[in-house]
């Protein structure tokens, strides 16, 4: 794995950022050729703070993604089983997902697959730990019992499928989550370790978010980052991308 | 992009690189426009899976709501309360020179007036919506002449009535026909007042009070029965006195229904109130303050004498007098200046003094949910401003009906 580790939040987001979009100008998408992102799933879709209006107001409304590329699971179909299941499929014909991004629960989950999921686990409905319901609750006027118990959601095996992985993880609250995540073994209690089994893996974290790493760990990392900053200096575009295609870069890896 | 939305077929235009007013605040976000309506984006992408069609670069303009002026008695040599023979032409060449105003919907004022004139006149006044020919009509304002001699201010008194004889009545065989009325001024204070403003207000007309000596309780007894504005606050009534505030005391007065509010006319020309009594009646009562031109035919005109109704005026810079007298009537000013004016003498935010034009008057008329607002289905009216509040370009339905070309005329 990559461990990243900046300062704060705001260098963290910058650099998962850039790194992002590095991956993607370099993927060199186009018509029939899709960067397939995947990104956890979240709140049902009737409500105001729901995942839709989520990720229009954070993402789709500043990017020129087109509406028919989005796929994003459907927590009020009729047959959620059936739901779950033709978006694995959905998965395969996009391609397989080139990065999927997510954050890491302060319990260790990846997405919503909560302590004691398979570690091979696919899409499917998820029951929710009281943790991630409190969580959520802010969500809803911090009324517990309007929050919802049930989600749908990616599987841990599912998202081991992917080409790459990028955990997220700022704050205090999740450096023992982190901890687990990359010092202990692959345990289903810790569902995030499972990435330790992936061949590419970038861990992007604060401060705040090592202080349960050992001292040793946070320092291997820290004097990478000189080498790990080359993945975001330079900083790419789609119109540059056309001429160095040419010079044919390698894309670099650990 | 191809756009495969199931609603409709026809374009949608989104407008980028602007800040919208929307929740009362100026908000970095896209403007989207289907069928003349605000359209809500993401339900486009997420239900009907669509895109934009056209979209159009704002240069970091300010989108605001069309301003809305409810009081307006002509412009550019028209006025409306002369029953002339090209009186439609007249009113179609108002609504259409106010568009470079911001104006995207108005209220055509009639002065008190005979009722030959109402009789002439009402029926060629008929709500029609605004586009490239000009500013929508929302309904005639009628003030006068049911108001008092002792504030008649620039009206003529001959024309003066009462209704205590007929009421309701009497009232409607003076302006003959009240189909095309939005708003009617009176003076509270008259006998048998309360049947007509209950009358009226049960025919959604709006009652306000103006041109009246009234005392609070009168005034107050009014908004129990109905009335919802003040006719341009602190002019043609009596002054606030501390034992009895008069009119002016509805601001803040404490017998107002629960669920209404009283809204108030102010032209803040610079001329019609000191700026520290602009700042007064708006610290008061914020939520109430309605932004109103009360132009008469010689605004846009070069100053010298023009009429308003029955009378002669004469305009000299932004002063515009009765001749000979020092009784202000009507004024010159135009909408736009007026919210900059407004802006400026009390400090508020651009929201504020935008919303004073916009969505303030839509309330009063109760018309916003579809006009005063950029909300998703409200009307695309809107105007295109710079950052000192200058109307840029003016957009009804979504069509732009009016743009500031590069000379600046």
């Amino acid at each position: 794995m990559k461990l990243i580790i900046l300062e704060n939040y705001s260098q963290a987001s910058e650099w998962a950022a850039k790194y992002i979009r590095n991956r993607i100008v370099q993927f060199g998408p186009g018509p029939g050729r899709f960067f397939t992102l995947g990104l956890p799933t979240g709140l049902p879709r009737d409500h105001p703070e729901s995942y839709h209006s989520f990720m229009w107001n954070n993402f789709f409304k500043h990017i020129d993604i087109a509406p028919e590329n989005v796929h994003i699971l459907d927590g009020n179909a009729p047959d959620l089983q059936a739901e779950c299941d033709a978006f694995e499929e959905k998965i395969k014909a996009a391609g397989g997902i080139e990065l999927f991004v997510g954050g890491i629960g302060p319990d260790g989950h990846i997405a919503f697959n909560e302590p004691g999921s398979s570690l091979v686990s696919r899409t499917r409905v998820k029951t929710l730990a009281m943790d991630t319901i409190l969580a959520n609750a802010r969500f809803f006027d911090g009324d517990l019992s309007k929050v919802p118990t049930m989600a749908l959601t990616v599987g841990v095996g599912t998202v081991m499928d992917a080409r790459e992985v990028m955990i997220l993880i700022t704050g205090a609250h999740k450096a023992f989550a982190l901890y687990k995540a990359i010092e202990d073994g692959v345990n289903h209690m810790w569902t995030v370790s499972a990435f330790q089994q992936h061949p590419n893996t970038v861990f992007v974290c604060d401060e705040d978010a090592t202080l349960e790493l050992k001292v040793k760990t946070v320092k291997y990392f820290k004097g990478l980052m000189l080498v790990h900053n080359k993945l975001v200096e330079p900083l790419y575009s789609m119109k540059e991308m056309g001429a160095e295609r040419s010079q044919s870069k390698k894309p670099y890896s650990d | 992009m191809p756009s495969n939305k199931s609603v409709s077929d026809a374009p949608i235009v989104q407008f980028t690189n602007c800040r919208i007013l929307r929740d009362h605040q100026l908000q970095r976000e896209d403007l989207w426009v289907r069928e003349g309506k605000i359209l809500n984006p993401e339900k486009l992408f997420f239900d009907e899976k669509g895109s934009s069609d056209v979209q159009l670069d704002c240069k970091d303009s300010i989108i605001t709501p069309g301003f809305i002026d409810v009081q307006i008695n002509g412009g550019f040599g028209v006025d409306f309360s002369l029953a002339t023979d090209d009186f439609k032409s007249g009113i179609d060449l108002v609504s259409q020179k106010i568009l470079s105003h911001g104006v995207t919907s108005f209220c055509p004022t009639l002065v008190t007036s005979p009722p030959s004139v109402y009789h002439q006149v009402l029926p060629q006044i008929s709500v029609r919506n605004g586009g490239a020919h000009g500013a929508g009509i929302l309904g005639a304002h009628l003030e006068g002449p049911f108001i008092s001699k002792e504030k008649k201010g620039a009206h003529p008194e001959h024309c003066l009535r009462t209704f205590e004889t007929g009421a309701f009545q009497d009232l409607l065989a003076t302006y003959g026909s009240l189909d095309c009325v939005r708003i009617v001024t009176l003076a509270p204070e008259m006998r048998r007042s309360s049947e007509v403003i209950q009358e009226l207000t049960k025919r959604g007309i709006c009652v306000s009070l103006g041109h009246s000596v009234a005392n609070l309780s009168q005034a107050e007894e009014a908004v129990q029965h109905g009335a919802t504005f003040i006719t341009h606050l602190f002019n043609a009534m009596l002054p606030f006195h501390h034992r009895d505030p008069g009119i002016v005391g509805l601001l803040t007065s404490d017998k107002i229904p629960a669920g209404r509010r009283v809204f108030y006319g102010m032209i803040s020309d610079g001329i019609h109130t000191n700026p520290a009594a602009l700042r007064i009646a708006h610290r008061a009562h914020p939520k109430g303050l309605v932004l109103v031109t009360d132009a008469i035919a010689g605004m846009g005109l070069a100053p010298g004498r023009h009429t308003l109704g029955q009378q002669v005026v004469e305009i000299d810079g932004l002063n515009t007098y009765i001749a000979g007298t020092k009784t202000l009537s009507g004024s010159v000013a135009t909408m736009d200046t007026c919210v900059r004016h407004f802006q400026e003498a009390t400090g508020c935010s651009v929201e504020t003094a935008l919303e004073a034009a916009s969505l303030h008057p839509a309330q009063l008329l109760g018309i916003e949910h579809k006009k005063g607002t950029l909300n998703y289905d409200s009307d695309a009216d809107f105007l295109m401003l710079n950052d000192s509040l200058y109307v840029q370009a003016t957009y009804i339905a979504g069509e732009e009906v009016w743009q500031q070309d590069a000379s600046g005329m």
